[in-house]
């Protein structure tokens, strides 16, 4: 197993914290989390964020189904994204599990821009696995683990699988 | 990814595909509720309304949800098309697809049209409303509206006022709405019941009287069908006005109906006909909501027709 329960706790507290730093606090900030993983992450971080600041920011979840490239090769189910604020003038702080290729974050970063025109938009990933094929880099890393291509990197959060865990399964060259 | 490339009808739609329509609908009115509605997942495709009878919410609701996913669309009518100068049917598909259309939409007064359609083209097909056969994606629509409301279909009782006979509507209802569980009563002049109407629906789902307090009973929704006036040549009934008498929903007869029962109607209604204007004008009427819900619900099918696969 790469990262336990603990591990998982840790480095989301290590990043409330990173993110509080970078922004001088955290007026204006606001959470989103790309569906399904990134979701929970983004509200632990939001708590964790409130037992230090003691404000809640706004959070939200965003699917990014309909903004993918390769929507016809493979169809994925479309989920509801639910965000209620206006990000005009935020700074938004984007929440997902795994960092690969960098295309989920495209599509997510063209998806929010959708919403509104936040002022700034920063990316929180609990693993970075690396072999990116766009521009795109986390501003704050839970963990960098190195992986092959074929690997898969599979996350369990309690929320929806009922335990934390991060595994790597090895793939087959 | 539905499991056929063309929505031709209910009747022979899965509940799987059913469900999945419904599910993806909730997420596309999502989309609908944006300051931006628009999104780029269908970029590149192109949707063909082709309309061989009048429509005003059904083209259109089409070709809104297929420009909110950013999907190129052609419209073409009988009256402004080389239909007129006696193009055929089948010539007209395979021109229309020779210029590189994804899927058509296809509404025609002959039963069976799109079904015909869909053999012929490699494209996907959906019934925009064939003769008096089905219109499913209104049927949808009806699905997901009372969904949204009840939070199921499951046990729902739904009365359906009308004209069942020339109503592709009914139909649609009809085998959506048993094949998720829901009861069905269908009411109306017994001239305006379909031969056989007890083989329609899942057996045992599906009831059939002409006395409307009898129908109305215990009802969750009474969705009351448009009288045809253009067909009343047939003399289906006595006069207008005997038949809103006796099957015009007005507040007083709903009261038959349970207490929160909700109001549906396909459009265009005639007020004062089948329904009291003072009713359709209530909250307990969802005739807008079905309007809006109808963008969602067409977004769900193109999606669903024209995403996961190569054509």
């Amino acid at each position: 197993m790469m990262l336990d329960a603990r591990d998982i706790q840790r480095a989301l507290a290590r990043i409330a914290h990173e993110i509080i730093e970078r922004n001088r606090g955290v007026t204006d900030l606001c959470m989103v989390g790309v569906l399904t993983r990134g979701y929970p992450l983004a509200k632990r971080l939001v708590d964790a964020i409130r037992k230090v600041e003691g404000k809640e920011l706004p959070l939200g979840s965003l699917d990014i189904a309909m903004y993918r490239d390769d929507l016809f090769t493979t169809q994925p189910v479309v989920r509801k994204s639910d965000l209620r604020f206006d990000m005009t003038g935020k700074r938004v702080v984007l929440v997902d599990d795994v960092l690969f290729t960098g295309r989920t974050v495209r599509a997510a970063l063209d998806a929010l821009m959708d919403f509104g025109r936040p002022a700034a938009i920063q990316l929180a990933v609990l693993i970075d696995r690396g072999h990116r094929e766009l521009p795109i880099r986390p501003d704050y890393v839970g963990k960098n683990v190195p992986t092959a291509r074929e690997d898969d990197v599979v996350v369990k959060l309690e929320e929806l699988d009922g335990v934390d865990s991060v595994v790597i399964a090895k793939g087959r060259r | 990814m539905l499991a056929t490339k063309d929505l031709l009808g209910l009747q022979t739609m899965s509940v799987a595909d059913l469900e999945r329509v419904l599910e993806t609908a909730v997420a596309m009115k999502e989309i609908l509720a944006r300051p931006l509605r628009k999104v780029p997942t269908l970029r590149g495709r192109t949707v063909c309304t082709l309309f061989y009878e009048a429509s005003t919410r059904t083209r259109t609701s089409f070709e809104t949800a297929a420009r909110v996913l950013s999907a190129d669309v052609t419209s073409i009518s009988a009256q402004s098309s080389s239909i007129i100068k006696g193009e055929s049917f089948k010539d007209t598909l395979l021109t229309l697809q020779a210029t590189g259309v994804d899927a058509f939409i296809i509404r025609h007064h002959m039963a069976g049209a799109p079904h015909y359609a869909a053999s012929l083209v490699s494209a996907g097909v959906v019934n925009g409303g064939d003769g008096m056969h089905e219109h499913p994606t209104q049927g949808l629509l009806d699905l997901f509206t009372i969904q949204e409301r009840l939070g199921r279909l499951e046990g729902v009782k739904v009365a359906i006022v009308g004209d069942s006979l020339h109503s592709r509507v009914a139909r649609s209802n009809v085998w959506g709405l048993t094949k998720l569980g829901a009861h069905v009563t269908l009411c109306g002049p017994p001239t305006m019941m379909p031969p056989a109407v007890q083989s329609l629906g899942e057996c045992g789902r599906v009831r059939v009287t002409s006395n409307l307090c009898d129908a109305l009973d215990g009802a969750d929704i009474v969705y009351v069908l448009r009288i045809q006036l253009e067909r009343q040549q047939a003399a289906l009934f006595p006069s207008v006005r005997e038949y809103a008498g006796l099957f015009g929903l007005n507040s007083d007869a709903l009261k038959r109906a349970k207490p929160d029962a909700l109001v549906m109607h396909p459009g265009p209604m005639n007020r004062g006909v089948e329904i009291s204007a003072e009713l359709a004008d209530s909250d307990r009427a969802v005739i807008l909501d079905q309007v809006q819900n109808g963008v969602a619900v067409r977004m769900a099918v193109l999606y669903l027709l024209l995403g996961g696969h190569e054509h």
